[in-house]
């Protein structure tokens, strides 16, 4: 069995920019953190994933100063800040709500950091013309936030955080309040500007699409904890537990028990059936072991002939559901054995009519390195 | 419809006659020539320039005029810190308490809370041997004790509806607290504190009850004189004072309600 709580408790990384050792916060019997740690390098852009209430918001205050840890360290570029007050860290931070100051004039909401460092005013007037041309706000200066759009606003507020050059950034649910064709525009707009600046970016976010395709790493967070950590191929492709699995994208799993184990990886059989399914794995499983082996639904091939191939675990069954989405169908498939599996598929040949129907009898096929072995 | 839209501003108009054809009528009869309060004698304004030889009236304008503005204003930064304890210190010992009695004030009669600020104002003259004299202090005084619970109740509610993230957001860029104070949060409860501050003017301008207890002999306020003479009778002259009282009071009034109308757009 892996331990998940002291998995990442190990090995520090030498070229870690920031470094958050055992680092726990209590509200009264709460423990909304607990006793994360967590390397992260210079230019990194880092992604903290979970559902709401997992402790995510708490570990970002915590890394802003608006929380004080009840215990654990944090080091940013050599310097423990852990009892620095909010407004002499070197870490600035985007807020979910974007906090622009409802008074204060687009131009006096990203001087505010600099007026506050006792900046000379020739400098901030330039150092802001400068920002407001990398946000591509160059003509709303003089506006005050409550004429500006979401987008805007969030721009604003990035431009704001961003113009003490700070060495961390924080990004609390950054594309949370846009709209979705805004979101993937302004998501690549982030990654950009990351990739200018070469500032290292934190952020925070329930939305698994939004950490996937903006994160170089991802941290998946529950009750306080890291459950995972890696790049986001590590993460949809190997899941540690269900937990993850479930969390990152759609995946079917199926409960079964290991009855064989060889080389390549193990047998198993499926709960309340008799169909055996192979698949490779690493984990210290043994027979007689409870498993969940589990298979994202675009690594399942649907047909109406039967497949042949060496290594695949094949099974029949009749569409129930059908969703068509253009590029790709979602099918959802009753198996002869009573499982429901859900399965995606790109609908590369053009056609008005779908190949495969509703109550068409069809044949899944995987191959054995497509599935997962979840242990817990 | 059409019936029920005539009802409707039937009673609309009744209403607002029931509101304001006293004042009108007020207002009307301060032109009034004759002496008679009742009977129309032509148009004149010679209350006005007999109410501005009347020195008692005067003097009285003048001193309900000070301590309105004093104790407003006192009352606008005690009650403005109350509100910010109450809303920013977290959850502190007593603070239910502490809430409790702060507002007690909007809820005991006037009568109980004059009776009982004359109480302790003696008994501190006994013990101290301050206050020398019950005038224009201890009227102040007892104004910014009960003014105090509406400003705090006002500011309170704008602390609330407050973003909390905007004063961290200040701090994240490296306000001190007390700047980001100054910065942030006074500009954005300001409209909460100006029509603090206009109520709690008001109050104080308007109160007999209460000036009543505390005040001793030859410090009266306006409403204390009015309240005397009208024993007597009315004079045409006091329809002249309220009608005056009445324009500084819209003014007043009308120029708050554009400052927060401004100030609501922008912030909003």
């Amino acid at each position: 069995m892996v331990d998940s709580k002291n998995n990442f408790a190990t090995t520090p990384d030498p070229q870690a920019f920031v470094q958050i050792q055992s680092l726990s916060k209590d509200f009264d019997e709460f423990k909304a953190v607990d006793q994360v740690n967590l390397d992260i390098r210079k230019g990194e852009l880092f992604a903290i994933l979970g559902g709401s209430g997992c402790g995510k918001s708490t570990l970002l205050r915590m890394l802003a100063g608006l929380e004080t840890p009840t215990s654990g360290r944090i080091i940013v570029d050599g310097d423990d800040i852990t009892d620095w007050p909010a407004y002499d860290r070197p870490i600035n931070m985007m807020f979910q709500s974007y906090a622009l100051f409802p008074h204060m004039t687009v131009e006096k909401n990203i001087a505010y950091g600099l007026r506050k460092q006792g900046i000379e005013r020739s400098e901030i007037d330039r150092r802001v013309q400068r920002m407001l041309e990398l946000v591509q706000l160059g003509g709303f200066a003089k506006r005050k936030p409550n004429r500006l759009s979401g987008g805007e606003k969030q721009r604003v507020a990035l431009a704001r955080a961003l113009i003490k050059n700070p060495k961390l950034l924080l990004l609390d649910e950054p594309l949370a309040a846009l709209d979705k064709k805004l979101r993937e525009q302004t998501q690549f707009e982030l990654m950009n500007l990351q990739d200018e600046l070469g500032i290292t970016f934190i952020v925070v976010t329930h939305d698994q699409e939004e950490a996937m395709t903006l994160a170089t790493r991802i941290a998946v967070m529950k009750e306080g904890q890291f459950v995972q950590t890696g790049t986001p191929a590590q993460i949809y492709e190997y899941p540690k537990n269900r937990f993850v699995a479930n969390f990152i994208g759609t995946i079917n799993i199926f409960d079964a028990t290991v009855v064989e184990l060889d080389d390549s990886g193990l047998t198993a059989k499926l709960d309340h059936s008799e169909i055996l399914m192979k698949a490779h794995t690493d984990s210290a499983a043994s027979t007689g072991d409870k498993v969940g082996i589990a298979v994202r639904p675009e690594k399942i091939s649907i047909s109406k002939q039967l497949p042949m191939g060496e290594n695949i675990t094949t099974a029949k069954g009749v569409v129930l559901d059908l969703a068509y989405y253009g590029n790709y169908s979602i099918y959802r498939v009753k198996t002869e054995s009573g499982l429901m599996v859900q399965v995606s598929a790109q609908n590369r040949q053009r056609s008005s009519e779908h190949v495969v129907e509703w109550d068409d009898e069809v044949y899944l096929s995987w191959e054995q390195g497509s599935s997962i072995v979840l242990l817990e | 419809m059409k019936r029920q839209s005539t009802a409707l501003l039937s009673m609309l108009c009744f209403g607002f006659a029931f509101l304001y054809i006293p004042i009108f009528l007020l207002i009307a009869y301060s032109f009034n020539d004759s002496r008679l309060i009742s009977v129309w004698g032509g148009f004149s304004t010679r209350w006005y320039s007999a109410l501005f030889a009347n020195e008692q009236i005067i003097d009285a304008a003048l001193l309900s005029l000070q301590v309105a503005v004093v104790s407003a204003t006192v009352a606008t930064i005690f009650g403005t810190l109350a509100g910010l304890a109450l809303t920013r210190m977290g959850k502190f010992r007593g603070r239910l308490f502490f809430t409790g009695i702060v507002a007690a004030p909007l809820v005991m009669p006037e009568v109980i809370t004059g009776l009982s600020l004359l109480l302790l104002f003696v008994s501190l003259q006994e013990l101290i041997g301050w206050p020398a004299t019950r005038g224009v202090t201890t009227i102040t005084i007892a104004h910014i004790t009960f003014s105090m619970a509406y400003v705090t109740v006002i500011v309170q509610s704008r602390m609330l509806s407050m973003d909390r993230s905007l004063e961290e957001a200040g701090m994240d860029l490296g306000g001190r607290p007390f700047q980001v104070f100054l910065d942030i949060t006074l500009p954005i409860i300001s409209p909460a504190m100006i029509s603090g501050w206009l109520l709690a003017f008001t109050i104080s301008l308007d109160d007999l009850v209460i000036a009543s207890f505390v005040s001793g002999a030859g410090s009266n306020t306006l409403p204390m004189v009015i309240f005397s003479k009208v024993k007597l009778g009315v004079t045409p002259d006091i329809n002249a004072l309220a009608t005056l009282i009445i324009l500084a009071v819209s003014i007043g009034v009308a120029v708050a309600g554009w400052i927060m109308l401004r100030q609501n757009r922008s912030l909003s």
